[in-house]
Parts: C-alpha cells; structure tokens; sequence
C-alpha cells in the first residue's frame, strides 16, 4: 500500500503533552492500525513518549466515528486522539 | 423540535425554559449542571472536538426521541472557560407526560458524560491545573439504560 498523508488531530492532555493540536504525517508502510500510528508516535520523539506512554488510556476517532485502536487506518483522511471524555 | 447547541456564551436556563413553556406540553423534566468551587477551584474549562462534538450531541437527542415520546428536546453545552456557579450543561425533554421527560432526561445526560467528546481541565487557586479523569461510575450508569 502506497503511503499517504493522514492529519493527526489530539485533545486535552494528549494536546498539550505533543505540544500541538495536529500534524500532518506521512506514515511508513508498516504502520496500519490506530494502536501502530500511537506506537509510532510514541517512539517517534520525546513529545510522542510522553503523550502515549501509556496507549490504553487513549481514545481514538477515524473521520469523525470512534474506532477501537485496533482498528486499520486504511483511507481514512482523519484521526483524532483523545483521553476518555469527561463532559457533562 | 429538538435545539441541541454547543456555545462559548453563557446558558440562558430561564429562557430554554419559556420555549418549553411556550409549547404547552403536560410535562417537562431538567437537568442543569454547573461548575463547582470544591478544593479551592478558581476556572473550569471545557475543550470540545470542533467536529466531532455537536454531531455526538445530535445523535443523543435523536437516540431519546426514538426510544421516548418527546414532544420538545434542548440539549445545550457550554465550552470554553467557565468559574464556579457558571452552567455547564443544560438538558430539557417535554413530553405529554411526566415518566417519559424524566427518563429522556437521566438518559441523556447519563449518556453525554461517556459519549460526547468533551475534556474538562481543572484549575486551582493554588496554580495547579488538572484535567479531569472519567469515572467508572459514569460507564455504570449508562449501562443501567441498556
């Protein structure tokens, strides 16, 4: 599968621990889940490290639906990384 | 009629209401939460998904209109900073009677706590600023209305 860009969109403490709220990537060709691109991320620079140390706390959307993070990226244009929601 | 708003403006409660009251219905059931002072709280803020966020709020009313007979739904949340006594959220549900609006209501923002991308930060007197963790109890509730 050829590579392609993704735009990265992150909330709350996932936000500030990357110290941005969004990046576009282009991710090699090995990574293909959500749970890949938050492994990818993580090893990537400290900034990732800090932010998915610990990748079960993180939530995740594809183009706007809430995916499980073993769900593949695919052609999704999208993703969005999040904490448990906590409004109300 | 269903009005579902997210806003950086401040909650109008009394006003949501006269539209309730306006439509005459038997009976209309509310929730209103608000910021608390608890431990020295100076600002709550609210981040939301500009995406996301709305749509996931849309859907909840609709998912109470498919399961209850409501005849008027408001559902309106706050984003941005907020200071203690400020309105967080606001949920109405008016139907012809009473257990019906009261159920909607509980569900919707029983629901709202666990499905809508919303992220609340915490920030204290004392300079710390803490983003607030989800609860177990909030998953067990919403259980309760499946």
């Amino acid at each position: 599968m050829a590579s392609a860009a993704l735009d990265i969109s992150y909330f709350a403490w996932v936000r500030e621990r990357m110290g941005k709220g969004g990046e576009r990537v282009i991710l090699p060709n090995d990574v293909q889940t959500v749970a890949d691109v938050i492994a990818w991320l993580a090893a990537r620079d400290a900034a990732g490290a800090a932010a998915f140390a610990r990748p079960e706390r993180v939530r995740a959307a594809l183009d706007g639906a809430v995916v499980a993070l073993d769900t593949p990226i695919v052609a999704a244009r999208d993703l969005s990384l999040f904490p448990p929601v906590t409004g109300g | 009629m269903k009005r579902v708003l997210v806003t950086a403006d401040p909650i109008d409660a009394a006003a949501e209401m006269a539209r309730h009251d306006a439509g005459g219905h038997g009976a209309s059931a509310s929730f209103l939460g608000r910021v608390r002072g608890d431990g020295g709280l100076t600002e709550l803020y609210l981040e939301h998904h500009p995406a996301m966020t709305l749509p996931a709020l849309e859907r909840l009313a609709e998912d109470a209109a498919a399961r209850w007979t409501l005849a008027q739904i408001s559902l309106i949340h706050r984003v941005g900073a907020m200071v203690p006594g400020d309105l967080i959220v606001l949920v109405i549900a008016s139907s012809p009677h009473r257990a019906e609006a009261l159920s909607a209501t509980g569900f919707m923002i029983d629901r709202l706590k666990t499905d809508v991308p919303l992220w609340k930060r915490e920030s204290f007197a004392d300079g710390r600023a803490e983003w607030v963790e989800q609860r177990a109890a909030d998953h067990a509730r919403v259980a309760d209305w499946n």
